[in-house]
């Protein structure tokens, strides 16, 4: 495991009578590209903006590298930003723009033109050093503000919702490009965002937020597979609840249960006692579908009735209703061997899931 | 017919009558010679024109601009500052502290003058209180002096200067200066290479509407600033009523037409520049 170049330890943040953050702790790694997740409103811009040190926290420390920074101005912590709104000068060329922060530091002259060109080499930016911001395109001032940024050669990148205003291809492309950018230089990224999908694909680690509080920290398969909690299960990616009642253990974390009115085998890496509530998650491609004659035998599954059938092109979304009323949305991968697979509205379909594949938590209360 | 045209035509006619053709008069009169009986009469000449290299006059003019230029500085110096803090407070405080800026204005400002000349003079607000401290014996000469020209002018002019300063201000996205801290600016330098460029279109405006009026606001010289203290205002004035010499008043009227030319002209192209360079109305958005 790689050392701790940022931690956050303790830190409250009160925005007039609002809390923010409460004793709020993060620990990131050196060289990782780590994503604060969550919905807007849950905290997760006022910890990067804590750490740029445009914040100032009420209690709490923050260390870089292994200094405490909590009381350096910003223009001193060495950790550039990429802005939402990429905040490019508009009276500077691009050359000046990501030049700044070198003159800053009063980087010799010798050195200063080809490290300016060297970062926008890496952007793909280096015909256009003598344009003006405004005469550029969204995604190609998108790259000059992380240019602008990588130039100083930061311990940390902080990216603010930096993708959020480009089309989808745009930020599709740049997403890989940031990722691979992140890779070369090696430098540690610290990237928040409310898309869950842009977050899964490009994290080394995820922290999921809500209400200023963190709800799991993970690898994007840990978060997404084994969510801590229904509001991290919900937040990412689609989902099925079911609710079901423990009635016998057969150990080996392996519980017989009633689930909806059926008896499942369920895995459940927790103790728990006979007549336990618990909520069982099934992402939608974890479930089988099945025409009512093509149902095997001797297994238990649900049966219920088609509602929707959506075509997205790489897999057919179908909403189905049991016969409890309880409503869930499947995911089938097209099956090279049976290219026509389809279900008519109204078709009365047979319904189960892979066992072992069910993500099993805790009753909560909400 | 429609109301475009009909608007743009009546425009056209006012400019044309009240302003163009006076113009051209104020031209015509300025090559005649003049005439004690009949103002002016032919023929035409340009010695008007050569009267003002006149050493008596070229000093007056110079007087004239260094005190307009005086009242345009120091109404930046406090305008600016101003400006900038008013442009940060909430939009409602903003409204009410601006019309509390406007408020003086509705009294004339001959009148409000006339008050100024009452704070300044030897037994006036100023003299009477620093004489009551026991701060000196005799009254100190406040009047009559270029300090009082330019006091009177900075106090009528500073709110032209405060609003263009404003809009400059308002359009200022806030987040390029925390972009330069981020990059490691410090005040001084996120003063100098963001705030500054910036906002000098709003300078540059606001110092041109307090310039151009300073050189005309001849009352103001007359009541504070005694016979020394002229503005071109001041001499301009004299020459048709006093000296009662049209062609000569009329040449440095438009000389001084000429020169707020020049300076529309530089503003302009200044503007353009800076525009060029920056599209800075994006960043309000």
């Amino acid at each position: 495991m790689a050392d701790p170049i940022l931690t956050l330890s303790g830190i409250s943040k009160r925005f007039a009578d609002q809390e923010v953050l409460h004793s709020f702790d993060l620990t990131i790694r050196d060289g990782e590209f780590f994503t604060l997740l969550g919905p807007s409103g849950c905290g997760k811009t006022t910890v990067l903006r804590l750490i740029a040190g445009f914040e100032q926290a009420q209690s709490g420390s923050i260390h870089l590298a292994g200094e405490a920074i909590t009381a350096l101005p910003a223009e001193r912590r060495p950790v550039n930003t990429v802005f939402q709104s990429y905040a490019l000068f508009p009276h500077m060329s691009v050359f000046d723009n990501v030049a700044f922060g070198l003159r800053m530091a009063k980087v010799p002259s010798v050195e200063l033109a080809p490290r300016v060109f060297e970062a926008l080499n890496a952007v793909q930016l280096a015909d256009f050093a003598e344009r003006r911001p405004h005469q550029l395109s969204g995604g190609q001032q998108q790259r000059v503000a992380i240019a602008r940024a990588v130039v100083n050669r930061p311990r940390v990148l902080l990216l603010d919702e930096s993708l959020s205003a480009l089309d989808y291809k745009l930020r599709r492309q740049m997403q890989l490009e940031l990722k691979q950018l992140q890779r070369r230089l090696g430098i540690t990224f610290v990237y928040v965002t409310h898309d869950q999908e842009e977050a899964l694909s490009m994290s080394d680690r995820v922290l999921v937020m809500d209400q200023g509080r963190a709800q799991q920290v993970g690898t994007p398969r840990e978060i997404y597979e084994s969510p801590a909690n229904l509001f991290v299960a919900r937040f990412i990616g689609e989902i099925n609840q079911f609710t079901g009642r423990i009635l016998r253990p057969l150990g080996d974390y392996l519980y017989l249960a009633e689930v909806e009115g059926v008896e499942k085998t369920l895995r459940f890496e927790q103790l728990a006692e006979v007549g336990d509530e618990v909520h069982v998650l099934l992402r939608p491609e974890d479930l089988r579908i099945e025409y009512l004659e093509d149902a095997p035998s001797g297994r238990k599954g649900y049966v219920g009735e088609v509602l929707e059938r959506n075509y997205t092109g790489q897999t057919l979304d179908s909403l189905i209703r049991l016969e409890n009323g309880h409503e869930l949305l499947a995911s089938e991968f097209f099956n090279e061997d049976d290219p026509d697979f389809d279900y008519r509205v109204g078709q009365r379909v047979w319904v189960d899931w892979v066992e072992g594949w069910e993500h099993v938590l805790p009753k909560e209360s909400w | 017919m429609n109301f475009r045209r009909l608007a743009i035509q009546l425009t056209l006619t006012w400019l044309t009558l009240f302003v163009l053709l006076p113009h051209a008069l104020v031209l015509l009169t300025s090559v005649l010679t003049p005439d004690p009986g009949q103002l002016a009469s032919y023929p035409m000449t340009l010695q008007a024109y050569g009267r003002l290299w006149d050493p008596i006059y070229a000093q007056a003019f110079w007087q004239s601009l260094w005190l307009s230029a005086c009242t345009t500085l120091v109404c930046l110096l406090v305008g600016y500052p101003f400006a900038w803090s008013l442009a940060r407070t909430p939009r409602v405080t903003r409204a009410l502290l601006l019309f509390l800026m406007m408020v003086p204005f509705w009294t004339n400002s001959l009148i409000r003058t006339y008050a100024i000349k009452l704070i300044l003079g030897n037994k006036g607000l100023i003299n009477t209180l620093l004489q009551g401290l026991g701060l000196t014996d005799a009254p100190i000469d406040l009047l009559y002096t270029p300090f009082a020209v330019v006091f009177g002018l900075v106090y009528i002019l500073l709110p032209f200067m405060v609003l263009p300063l404003v809009s400059a201000f308002e359009k200022l996205d806030p987040r390029l200066l925390e972009a330069a801290r981020d990059l490691g600016a410090g005040p001084w330098a996120r003063f100098t290479l963001v705030v500054l460029p910036l906002t000098l279109p709003g300078v540059i405006a606001g110092s041109l509407i307090v310039f151009l009026p300073a050189m005309g606001m001849f009352y103001v010289a007359d009541l504070l600033g005694g016979a020394k203290n002229l503005l071109l205002g001041n001499i301009i004035k004299n020459q048709f009523l006093v000296v009662r010499d049209w062609p000569f008043g009329s040449a440095l009227s438009l000389t001084l037409v000429l020169l707020m030319g020049l300076l529309l002209w530089l503003y302009a192209r200044a503007n353009r520049h800076i525009n060029r360079r920056g599209g800075l109305d994006d960043s309000a958005a």
